[in-house]
């Protein structure tokens, strides 16, 4: 009696992921919620993830989120987020606790292939650096020989900084935390000389001191940190939505299409590039198993990804950081959509 | 081990369900059956999935270098090392802070315990305060309050603290001078192994003098004597071939001498401060189970209270005590896990960056998981061994 039962269940399980492999079983999945469960920051960090007193969620990376929730569904406010520290993470999305991660995650060899995961893009070009206390008088990082050094677990960072000390023989001692959130506090006590990781997390950091004036971010950039939305191995389609909800956010910065004009370019635009973004023209939200108007309701919900990023980390905001890598690779950065045609 | 009282001779036509023997070994099978097929289901279950998911799985790893670096390493270790080595510094570190722990939480819990029943009021409330205090704050919040509040407001390395005997305490840690042995530094060494055999062989003679004739003698003012005096002796006699390396006060930091890291420092005080709450009531309910008329037997006999308490109560108490202990020794070790807060190098924590530079989360996860049950059951294993010595012998 038991083992029909069981056998039936596993009967039906296997029927599930037939049917499912036909489209992508996390876009059935989400639909059928009808959230997207997105893996986001759980320390928190200013200006990427930050969440309020009445529990909503800003920041770079969750209007990444956002922009997923609007293609869609047509509404940006249908994500559902899980916050993650750095060691939950990869678990939670192997296991299918979230159907996204974007939670300043760095592309590498390693967690693209042995871990199961897929990286589609990268919102944000980061590296690695260091903060010091001003008084300490440090112009560079070739003189912290014999520092210590506070440091979250659970990152690529741990490995860069022995790598970056080795390199220079100089000597250090790693002070590893669980949580960003106690590495920072030992830090301004003075348990440690340097506090490293992200120049981008120095940054957002920094924004919560008491005095920010009083500490200051070393030049070097000691690693290359591509930051990007994570999506599982094996189902493609789903990994083509976030990579072309990103895209998206920067084509209609290229062609000048901003959450402001994009209902009147969007009715009276001529340029081709624009009437297929916005899907005037062509069936790209077929293909990608979305609405047709999915592009136009990321940008007139979420915005552009310069208007993503002025939000959040621009000049206008406390974090004060310059586009540089990030710019338009048509101002000499880096970020680049592949065509949509 | 039931024993079953009456002779199995049963008719043979009775069923075989109608033994409660067969049954209960029949039930115990099954259930071993079931038990064993779960497990290996899930474990299938895990590695198919795994499979599924593209995510390699194995040991190989382990093989590989680790490529970071630890702050407090027992034994030689660089970021060159194999994450095997690492996981074994984080497991001595674990053993570390986890022995140190263990003695201190015994003897302050024993003086708290036996303070709480002082006859002295302010010395028994002191000691109520401080059990119903500390035990009833979560640990977690404790290590942090020694570790931010307590440790964190020590001065920057220049305006370290100067101890007696060159030692220096900072934010850093606390900074001793540390001890370089010279050439015939090894005689001292010899004369405290053959110190201490010669204390053991004393007090056994001492104890059988004392069970035959009723004489006893001072073994450990005498113990004492001998393990300080013989040493020092040979240590002076060979010239003292013990040199001092001295901490240096720079202006960011102390160099050289031997230092002890204030998460080190802070795990200590906040575990066997927490654990030896415990202990201290665990000590008075073992030594208040001793029967009244144990003590005035004794003072009949003409015994101080300092005699009675250690010659009569506590000898008894300890077979109330010991089982008890032991779990909190478990206790300790599995709390010395909640290091990665603030920031010691223990197992868990170690373990914790490797799982996320691997990404072997399956394998870490087992290997962490293995590693503290070993370590309670050896525990369990000396304290039980300990029990059974300190048990009631019948003469």
């Amino acid at each position: 009696m038991r083992i029909t039962t069981l056998a039936l269940a596993g009967a039906f399980a296997l029927a599930g992921i037939g049917t499912a492999a036909a489209a992508s079983p996390t876009l059935e999945a989400v639909k059928k919620n009808g959230f997207v469960r997105c893996g986001v920051n759980a320390s928190g960090l200013p200006g990427f993830a930050t969440v309020d007193d009445q529990g909503n969620w800003s920041g770079f990376d969750v209007d990444f989120c956002k922009a997923v929730a609007a293609a869609i569904f047509g509404d940006a406010s249908k994500v559902k987020y899980v916050p993650l520290s750095a060691k939950e993470r990869f678990t939670a999305l192997q296991s299918g606790e979230i159907d996204v991660l974007i939670r300043n995650t760095t592309w590498t060899l390693a967690r693209d292939t042995a871990l199961g995961l897929d990286f589609v893009g990268v919102n944000y070009y980061d590296g690695q650096g260091f903060m010091v206390p001003k008084a300490l008088g440090v112009k560079s990082a070739l003189e912290l020989d014999g520092a210590s050094v506070c440091v979250q677990t659970g990152t690529t960072t741990e490995r860069n900084l022995a790598d970056y000390f080795r390199k220079h023989n100089m000597k250090y001692e790693p002070v590893v935390f669980e949580s960003s959130n106690e590495a920072i506090a030992a830090f301004q006590a003075g348990r440690c000389d340097v506090f490293t990781t992200d120049r981008s997390g120095l940054y957002a950091e920094r924004t919560r001191f008491s005095n920010p004036d009083d500490w200051v971010i070393l030049p070097e950039v000691i690693s290359k940190e591509p930051l990007g939305p994570v999506v599982r191995h094996g189902d493609n389609e789903w990994g083509d939505i976030v990579r072309w909800v990103f895209y998206a956010t920067l084509e209609a910065e290229e062609y000048g299409v901003t959450s402001g004009n994009v209902d009147e370019l969007r009715a009276n635009s001529d340029d081709p590039a624009v009437r297929r973004l916005l899907g005037v023209e062509e069936k790209f939200g077929e293909y990608l198993g979305l609405p047709q108007d999915w592009a136009y309701q990321v940008i007139k919900q979420v915005g552009n990804y310069g208007e993503i990023f002025e939000r959040n980390l621009g000049m206008g905001t406390p974090l004060g950081i310059e586009r540089g890598l990030n710019d338009l690779w048509t101002r000499g950065g880096l970020q680049y959509a592949m065509p949509f045609r | 081990m039931a024993v079953n009282a009456r002779p199995t001779r049963r008719r043979r036509a009775a069923h075989f369900w109608n033994d409660a023997r067969v049954r209960a070994v029949t039930a115990q099978i099954v259930l071993m059956a079931a038990l064993l097929a779960g497990a290996v289901y899930l474990v299938h279950n895990t590695l198919l999935n795994l499979e599924r998911l593209g995510v390699s799985t194995g040991f190989g790893f382990l093989w590989t270098a680790a490529g970071f670096d630890i702050s407090q390493t027992l034994v030689p270790y660089d970021r060159t090392h194999s994450y095997a080595r690492a996981f074994l510094v984080g497991l001595l570190n674990t053993f570390y802070v986890s022995i140190v722990g263990i003695v201190l939480a015994t003897i302050l819990g024993f003086i708290v315990g036996i303070a709480r029943l002082s006859s002295n009021w302010l010395v028994a409330k002191v000691a109520a305060a401080y059990i119903e205090i500390v035990r009833n704050v979560p640990l977690l919040l404790q290590l942090i309050v020694w570790y931010f509040v307590v440790l964190g407001n020590l001065p920057l390395p220049g305006d370290s603290i100067a101890l007696l005997g060159g030692a220096y305490l900072n934010i850093r840690g606390l900074f001793l001078p540390k001890p370089v042995p010279e050439p015939g530094f090894a005689w001292t060494v010899y004369a405290l192994v053959a110190a201490i055999v010669a204390v053991v062989l004393l007090a056994r003679w001492a104890r059988r003098r004392f069970e035959e004739t009723g004489r006893p003698f001072p073994t450990f003012r005498v113990g004492l004597a001998i393990l300080v005096l013989v040493p020092l002796a040979v240590f002076l006699l060979t010239g003292a071939p013990l040199s001092f390396e001295y901490p240096e006060v720079g202006r960011f930091r102390v160099s050289a001498g031997l230092v002890l890291l204030p998460e080190f420092l802070a795990m200590v005080a906040g575990l066997s401060v927490y654990t030896a709450a415990f202990i201290a009531e665990i000590v008075r309910a073992g030594i208040e189970a001793v029967d009244r008329g144990q003590w005035e037997a004794a003072y009949a006999l003409g015994l101080s209270r300092g005699q009675t308490l250690r010659l009569v109560v506590i000898p008894q108490a300890l077979r109330v005590i010991i089982p008890p202990q032991t779990s909190q020794y478990l206790n300790l070790t599995k709390n010395s896990s909640l290091g990665v807060a603030i920031g010691y190098p223990d197992f868990f924590n170690v373990a914790g960056t490797i799982n996320n530079q691997t990404g072997q989360a399956v394998e870490v996860i087992a290997i962490t998981m293995a590693v503290y049950l070993s370590l309670s059951l050896a525990i369990s294993a000396f304290m039980n061994w300990y029990n059974r010595r300190m048990a009631l012998v019948e003469r």
